[in-house]
């Protein structure tokens, strides 16, 4: 029964296979990938279920038992990220099939999205340090085939910055491992949580768990974020929003997870040092955002930001703070897809990029200028959307243990997330129309179909907040609670 | 034996560093190389070196190396190999569109 568990990580890469045979047919490939990312999304909201009334499980692969083999281990955390992130591949596929130029589509876009997706559900749901690795370059192998696919200057110039700045933090990541394994001799992760609980975290200990803190900010874009608005800016619409959406998500949960499970038991240094990181990205990105004219930068620097808030989050470490970020974290990757493809859609609208070249998109686009306001609420943090419950979490968590800097912070923050969208709602959906009804551009139609059911979905998010509020608990349960998962990975039998 | 792979590993690293940290995008390509060389070198030494005989079943010997290390190295090669392979592409479309393999001029203007 627990083999399929594998499926999230397994389909996209059979079908990514598969699809690679029909290289010409664009839109034959389209249909298959959207149906393959469905039935994912399908699959993880049984094991949702599953998790939910059985408990953690876990599959060991080739029945090797948990300290010796590797394994894959879904608790409720790892369970919804993975359903997320696989409903909003599904939607930025659908996006692709409608609006992306015939050589995008057939020169292996879909099966790269596909391993994409692999690598990033891979991760979500591994319970080995070294599998985790590999997850992770599964993930960025195919980033950087996404990032440089379409050809443009721009795209291989941020290209090459990108993929030799993830050499140098793969490399982190495997100095950080080698000294983990000579210093408690295994991988598996419940097992080294239970040896750190063990022995207690040394000075060693802590030295690696930074170690770790410096890779996993360099892949979730945490104060280590240079890299972030160049390359999440200079690819094609649907690419930049599959990566706002997912990429980042991979490293603060593999941050969460960490020092969760693991190295807890000094917060005084870890943790303090993820709070000051988290101020500084807060700081950093809200200045990115209201510095450029360039809407894709301004959209690239509103996930600066969300890295920063949702890292604040984890360095308060209240149950209720952990809460609000998981609720964050889904809220963000379905606005910050929503927000990219708008983005996107405007500059093929306008053929600019720049602000100063748009103005009164909301006469002739009213439905897009609509989507656009209803985003910029959401991830502002107004009431009836999405992005609501999980600031109100956090920012009570940081009112409750005393942390008024991070509060401050990530309160300024969503003021300028606000400003810099309404900035760009201002400058480019009011004013006068530059473009006469005749000469405008028509919309390509069912373009808009799938932001809105991104618009939707983040509505949706918002008001049914209670029906995601078991799952949210007992993921928070789990993630500050280490024995549960140490139990369910190295108990005898479940 | 352990000492001289470390130095050995810290020696390696210096070079890739000051490799990786010049401005011709080949330079940089071979440091990245040289840089994973060293990581698994270092992998290989935290196993411990050769403490006993293969790790074959059904063996009597009293210790074993530890074959854990080994197989981590091994996938971390071939992964370190594919994304050589792909940065080695990469500079060459680069060096095509650019026209430079500096990564001075190559940083290029906001403009475009």
């Amino acid at each position: 029964m627990n083999n399929i568990l594998v499926l999230p990580m397994l389909l996209p890469i059979i079908v990514g296979v598969l699809l690679i045979f029909l290289r010409t047919y664009g839109r034959i490939q389209a249909w298959i990938s959207i149906a393959a990312m469905v039935m994912t999304a399908g699959i993880s909201f049984y094991l949702l279920h599953t998790v939910q009334t059985d408990g953690i499980f876990r599959l060991d692969f080739g029945g090797w038992e948990p300290p010796f083999g590797i394994l894959f281990v879904a608790d409720s955390f790892s369970i919804l990220l993975v359903l997320t992130s696989s409903i909003v591949t599904a939607i930025c596929l659908s996006y692709a099939l409608i609006s992306t130029s015939k050589e995008l589509q057939t020169m292996y876009f879909y099966p790269t999205v596909l391993f994409l997706i692999a690598g990033v559900n891979g991760s979500f749901l591994t319970g080995d340090l070294f599998n985790l690795f590999v997850c992770f370059e599964v993930m960025l192998l195919s980033s950087y085939v996404l990032l440089t696919l379409g050809n443009s200057k721009r795209q291989l110039r941020e290209a090459v910055k990108y993929v030799s700045i993830n050499i140098v933090s793969s490399w982190f990541f495997l100095v950080a491992l080698a000294f983990l394994y000579g210093t408690l001799g295994t991988l598996n992760m419940a097992h080294i949580a239970e040896r750190v609980a063990e022995v207690g975290q040394t000075p060693l200990l802590t030295t690696i768990s930074i170690v770790f803190l410096i890779v996993f900010s360099l892949k979730a874009g945490l104060l280590l974020y240079f890299w972030l608005p160049g390359s999440y800016s200079s690819p094609p619409v649907v690419t930049s929003a599959l990566f706002g959406a997912l990429l980042t998500k991979v490293g603060i949960y593999a941050l969460f997870r960490i020092f969760s499970l693991i190295f807890y038991h000094q917060p005084e240094i870890t943790h303090t040092i993820i709070g000051i990181m988290a101020a500084l990205t807060l700081i950093g990105g809200s200045l990115g955002a209201i510095a450029f004219n360039d809407i894709r930068s301004i959209a690239a620097y509103n996930v600066v930001i969300a890295v920063g808030f949702m890292l604040v989050g984890l360095a308060i470490a209240t149950p209720e703070a952990i809460e609000g970020a998981i609720y964050y974290m889904i809220h963000d990757m379905v606005a910050k897809a929503l927000l990219f493809l708008l983005v996107g859609t405007m500059i093929t609208l306008s053929g600019t990029s720049k602000m100063a070249g748009m103005s009164g998109l909301m006469k002739n686009y009213p439905l897009l200028g609509w989507s656009f306001f209803i985003t910029m609420l959401s991830l502002a943090g107004i009431p009836p959307f999405s992005g609501f419950i999980g600031k109100v979490l956090i920012s009570s968590a940081a009112i409750d243990s005393g942390s008024y800097v991070l509060l401050t912070l990530a309160l300024l923050s969503s003021i300028f997330v606000l400003y810099s969208l309404l900035r760009v709602f201002k400058n480019c959906f009011w004013g006068e129309t530059i473009v006469s009804k005749e000469e405008q551009l028509p919309l390509r139609r069912g373009v808009l179909l799938p932001c809105l059911v991104l618009v939707f979905l983040t509505i949706g998010i918002g008001l049914g907040t209670e029906g995601l509020s078991v799952y949210v608990t007992e993921a928070a349960e789990t993630l500050l609670d280490p024995g549960i998962y140490i139990n369910a990975v190295l108990g005898i039998h479940q | 034996m352990e000492s001289l792979i470390i130095i050995l590993v810290g020696v390696l690293t210096t070079v890739a560093i000051y490799l990786v940290l010049s401005k011709n995008v080949v330079r940089v390509i071979l440091g990245t190389a040289i840089l994973s060389h060293a990581v698994h070198l270092l992998i290989l030494s935290m196993g411990g070196l050769k403490l006993g005989t293969v790790p074959l079943l059904g063996e009597e010997a009293k210790s074993y190396v530890d074959a854990l290390p080994q197989a981590l190295i091994l996938t971390a090669i071939v992964i370190s190999f594919a994304v050589t392979a792909f940065i080695l592409v990469l500079a060459y479309r680069a060096y095509q569109e650019l026209g430079t393999d500096n990564l001075g001029t190559m940083r290029g203007s906001d403009d475009e």
